[in-house]
Formats: structure tokens, C-alpha cells, sequence
């Protein structure tokens, strides 16, 4: 069975290098390879639903690849790179789409829905203490004082 | 209070729903373009009926058009060709832009399936289709008098969505250039 594991394992992670992209595109430096694989990694195909420029064999993705290569030869920096397909392919290539009145709810949603869970827990926790209360004892305002009454007198006696 | 409170799971379900109504009917393929209200991107290509010839998007401005983005190689360019045979025949401008394609394949598919274009422009290299932000065939921008990107409508033009969605915008565009 572990050994079943192991191969599947294997497969999948051999599989994976297999499918990313194979242009050879001969760098500058290391540094310069570096910001490539992350750009292309980072950027979101047009024509694919949900794939990076790197893993995406589409037409469109591999001229995209070609073009951030000579941006990057040219010197250009990240920011210019991404804002130029941002500019003509809009916010859609961004995995991680900026903070505007659009994306608000996407950005800030899951904290305002986890607020609202936690004020409702502790409105939920709140009641439940406050009725528990008065169910252990099970005393009306009026029993409440007569108790304290009793009890007050009670100590005085043993003073004595 | 106790009642309201029962409410709030059916209330919860009532907002999925329409969001998720409202999904069925949205093309997740359909991406907004980032060009509509700027001008349309300079280039100097060759025309494809002939290459001695540049155009420039300059010879766009002038009247409103229709630019198709489209390509040999695209099957679905060969079943909106003949809608556009037909829009061109009723006097709708249409300028085509061959995309990345072949020259002499191009040149042979509108002699045999005829041309509805004013103007080919041959963008062998996919320049002018990058800088549109196309990024499948065909797509056809909608541009006004002054050359400014009005409208993107991506995939093939059939008779329905040309008179449902298309027509009353190419018509405002020709409205908007006639005062």
C-alpha cells in the first residue's frame, strides 16, 4: 500500500515538471531567470480559465512568455511588465487583482464574515449565561430579596 | 424575535440562489476589455492585398467601424464570415485584421469566400492582435469616428447577436458621427 502511495506521489511530481514550459530562453543572469519563472508564474493566461502564463500551452500564453522575455532583456522592471498586460488584457491576468471598489467584498469579505461569526457567537454565549442564570436558581425579584433577607438574618443570629 | 431568527436559514438560501441563478447565465470566457474608451493602439502594418502598402491607424478615424480579428486557422472564422459578407453588404464598415496567419492562405480564403473587409491589415507577427489584448479569434472591436475603442464583443458574430447586441451600438456609434 505505501509503496502504491510512493509511485502515485512520484508520478504526480514527475508529471508536474514534465507539463511546465519547455521555451528555452537563454538568460542574462540567474537573477533575471528568476523574476521570468515568478512573472510567468504570477500572471493568469486570458485565453484559460485558471492557468498561469507558464503552465498554459495556448498560443496566446507562449507569445505572452516570449514577450515578458524581451521586456526583461530590455531591462524593464516587474511593475512595468505586469502593468503593460495589465493595460491591455485588464485585471484579469493578475492572480492577486488590486484593491478597488470592485474587489472590496473580495478582499475584505471573508474578515467582515468572520466578525459577524464571532459577534454572533458571543451574542449566542452572552444569552445562554444570562438564561442559565435564572434557570439554576429559578427565583422571581421578589424571592431574590426575600432570600437575601433570610440570609442576612441568618448571620446575625450566629453572631450572637 | 424567536421567529425572525427562523427566517435567517431561508434568507441566507434566497441570496445563494440568485447569486448562483444569475451564474448560470454569465460566460466565465468573457473577459471585459481593458481598452474600451482609449484609442485604438498605433501600428504600421502592411495590407494584406497589398504588402507595398502600410496602414496605419490613422486610416481607421474617420467613420465608425467594425475591426474583426480574425485568422485562417480559426474555425470559427469561417462561420462568421458569412454574417460579415452580409453586415458589409448593408453598408456596415468593417476593417479585418488578419491575425498571425499565412499570407497567400489569407489572401486565398477572401478571393474564394469574398472579402467584406475595407481594409486588410496583415499582423503576420501578432503585434497589433498583443496590444488589443486579443486573445483568441475572432474578436471584433467596435470603433467611433474618432478612432477610439467603443465596444469588444469576443467570439462569432451570428445573425441574432449581431441584431440583438451589436446592431444598436454600431447604430449609436453612426447616430453619434452624424449630429
Amino acid at each position: 500500500m505505501k509503496a502504491w502511495i510512493s509511485i502515485a506521489l512520484l508520478t504526480a511530481v514527475l508529471a508536474g515538471s514534465v507539463q511546465a514550459a519547455i521555451d528555452t530562453y537563454e538568460f542574462d543572469s540567474e537573477a533575471d531567470r528568476q523574476r521570468y519563472r515568478t512573472l510567468v508564474e504570477e500572471l493568469r493566461c486570458p485565453k484559460c480559465q485558471n492557468q498561469n502564463i507558464a503552465d498554459s500551452d495556448a498560443p496566446i500564453a507562449m507569445d505572452l512568455r516570449e514577450q515578458i522575455f524581451r521586456m526583461l532583456e530590455k531591462g524593464e522592471s516587474d511593475q512595468q511588465i505586469v502593468d503593460f498586460l495589465v493595460s491591455r488584457y485588464g485585471d484579469f491576468v493578475l492572480y492577486k487583482p488590486p484593491v478597488t471598489g470592485r474587489t472590496l467584498l473580495l478582499w475584505y469579505g471573508p474578515a467582515i464574515f468572520l466578525g459577524a461569526g464571532f459577534v454572533l457567537l458571543g451574542f449566542i454565549v452572552l444569552r445562554r449565561r444570562g438564561s442559565s442564570a435564572t434557570a439554576a436558581n429559578g427565583l422571581s425579584a421578589d424571592e431574590v430579596q426575600r432570600l437575601k433577607a433570610l440570609l442576612n438574618q441568618s448571620s446575625m443570629d450566629n453572631k450572637d | 424575535m424567536k421567529r425572525l431568527i427562523l427566517l435567517v436559514p431561508f434568507l441566507v438560501f434566497l441570496g445563494m440562489a440568485v447569486f448562483l441563478y444569475k451564474g448560470l447565465f454569465m460566460d466565465p470566457s468573457e473577459l471585459p476589455s481593458a481598452l474600451i474608451g482609449k484609442p485604438f493602439p498605433a501600428f504600421a502594418l502592411p495590407a494584406l492585398d497589398d504588402p507595398q502598402r502600410t496602414v496605419t491607424e490613422a486610416d481607421l478615424k474617420g467613420r465608425p467601424a467594425l475591426v474583426n480579428v480574425w485568422a485562417t486557422w480559426c474555425p470559427s472564422c469561417r462561420h462568421e464570415h458569412p454574417v460579415l459578407n452580409e453586415l458589409a453588404k448593408r453598408g456596415v464598415l468593417i476593417h479585418g485584421v488578419n491575425y498571425k496567419d499565412d499570407r497567400s492562405a489569407a489572401q486565398k480564403w477572401l478571393r474564394e469566400l469574398h472579402n467584406p473587409y475595407q481594409l486588410n491589415i496583415e499582423d503576420a507577427k501578432g503585434s497589433l492582435g498583443l496590444d488589443l489584448g486579443v486573445y483568441g479569434a475572432p474578436e471584433t472591436f467596435f470603433i467611433d469616428a474618432q478612432g477610439i475603442i467603443r465596444h469588444k464583443f469576443v467570439g462569432t458574430i451570428d445573425e441574432r447577436i449581431w441584431r440583438e447586441q451589436l446592431a444598436p451600438i454600431y447604430q449609436s456609434l453612426v447616430d453619434e458621427a452624424t449630429p
